[in-house]
Parts: structure tokens; C-alpha cells; sequence
């Protein structure tokens, strides 16, 4: 009786908090990506139209990130069954954004406007009870430059 | 020392090549911040704790990578990429890799 209790509560704790905490990291998302816009990101090597480049410098971004026990669990159920697991997709895209956006912010602190051959890497770090992967980090880096744009 | 994820550094040429370099470092996670990230299964959101510990991971990665090119005359390591395996549960390795080259002054 105890456990159901328990996972009445965690199902719930995960879903409100989750919700609200997925809301809240995409509207920041959102809006950053807006103050960032000028920054521009190729995952070209050499993309057409820059030049009077500076020396390039490495920027990177990364975020660590957990789904809630809900959306866990969900994707836990749709497993049996196949098909989208919408719960991960969403997780994975709040990730890359954050990740590219974290690199921008750090090409914007260098005073660079352009970052070329950019690359994403996605990885599980941790891995739950029962093997339930719930979390992931994605790395994202590339080269930034200053460049005059035609 | 110059690192960059293209393989040229623009209006500088490479005088020489010398070879691949590459950095590594196994990292397991904190006690406490296993505990937390439990929590965060239930809640959801960033795991702050971990981008930290990875970001650290990853700079000693790359310093590693850049005191290897030095010790063999490199100014710059380009083409550097980055890889990140889990050794068992609980332990990570960040493996960073470049091609380190001695560009004309």
C-alpha cells in the first residue's frame, strides 16, 4: 500500500514540477535565442560570404539534463508498445538549444559574432534503477570568429 | 597555444606537422551530487552539479592534450574533437584529440 502511495506521489511530484520547470527553461530558451540572433552558426567548415576573419578560438557549451519521473515513466510505457517517445524528444531539444546557446554566450563574451564547424555531442551519463537512462548531456563546440559578413 | 576545431588557422601557415596529440580523463561522480541527481529524476531540470564536474573534466581533457603538444614543439593543435564514453555505471571518460602543428611565427 505504502509503495503505490509512493508512486502516486512521485508520478504527481514529476508532473507538476516537470511541467513547470520544462515551461519555464523554454521560455528562457526562447529568449535568449532572440538576444543571441546575431551570433551566427554554421556547421560548415568554411561557410560562403565571411571574410576579414580573426584567429578562431574554441567555444563550447554543455548542460546535464534530467527528465521527470513522469515523463520516465511514460517513455518507460510507450517502450512496451513502440512508437515516439515524445517524453526524450522534448528532453533532447531543450539540451542541444541550451548547449548551442551556452556557446554563443561564450563566443559573445570573446567578442566573436560568427562560430564555424560547429559539432554536437550527445551522451548518457548516468544510468537509473532498473537501467532507466533518464539523463543526458549534450556538448556543443565549434570555432568562434570575428568576421565581416557580405 | 592555439586550439581550434577547423584544421587551418587562418593567415598563419603550418610550418610542420607533428602528429596527433590527445588528453583523457576518467571521472566518477560525487556521493552528494548522486543523491541530488536522484532528486532531479523525480523533478526534472538541470543537473547543475554534473555540467560542472563535465566542463571540469573536459578543460583538464584539453590541458592534457595542449601539455603533450608542447612537450613536443607544437604552438597550435587543430582539428580537435571531442568524445565522451561511460567506462562502467558511474564513471565517465572525456577523450580530447587534435593534430598538433607548429605554424609559422
Amino acid at each position: 500500500m505504502f509503495e503505490i502511495i509512493l508512486f502516486v506521489t512521485l508520478l504527481l511530484l514529476g508532473y507538476v514540477f516537470g511541467r513547470m520547470a520544462e515551461k519555464k527553461h523554454f521560455n528562457s530558451i526562447i529568449e535568449r535565442e532572440q538576444q543571441y540572433r546575431n551570433i551566427l552558426t554554421f556547421s560548415k567548415r568554411f561557410p560562403e560570404g565571411i571574410t576579414n576573419h580573426s584567429e578562431g578560438a574554441l567555444v563550447e557549451g554543455n548542460v546535464v539534463i534530467a527528465n521527470d519521473y513522469f515523463k520516465t515513466i511514460l517513455a518507460a510505457l510507450k517502450g512496451l508498445v513502440g512508437g515516439r517517445l515524445t517524453a526524450y524528444e522534448s528532453l533532447l531539444e531543450r539540451a542541444r538549444r541550451e548547449a548551442i546557446l551556452r556557446m554563443k554566450e561564450s563566443a559573445n563574451n570573446k567578442g566573436m559574432n560568427t562560430i564555424i564547424n560547429v559539432k554536437l555531442e550527445t551522451s548518457s551519463i548516468t544510468k537509473g534503477q532498473n537501467n532507466q537512462v533518464s539523463c543526458v548531456e549534450v556538448y556543443a563546440y565549434g570555432t568562434a570568429l570575428n568576421a565581416d559578413l557580405n | 597555444m592555439l586550439i581550434s576545431n577547423v584544421e587551418v588557422i587562418p593567415g598563419r601557415n603550418i610550418q610542420s606537422h607533428l602528429g596527433l596529440v590527445q588528453g583523457n580523463t576518467v571521472r566518477a561522480k560525487h556521493v552528494g551530487r548522486d543523491l541530488m541527481a536522484g532528486l532531479k529524476n523525480i523533478f526534472g531540470g538541470e543537473l547543475v552539479g554534473y555540467t560542472e564536474l563535465l566542463t571540469e573534466a573536459r578543460e583538464e581533457a584539453v590541458a592534457r592534450m595542449v601539455q603533450q603538444a608542447a612537450a613536443i614543439g607544437a604552438n597550435a593543435v587543430l582539428n580537435v574533437r571531442f568524445s565522451t564514453s561511460s567506462i562502467t555505471a558511474g564513471a565517465a571518460e572525456l577523450f580530447a584529440y587534435g593534430t598538433a602543428v607548429k605554424l609559422e611565427e
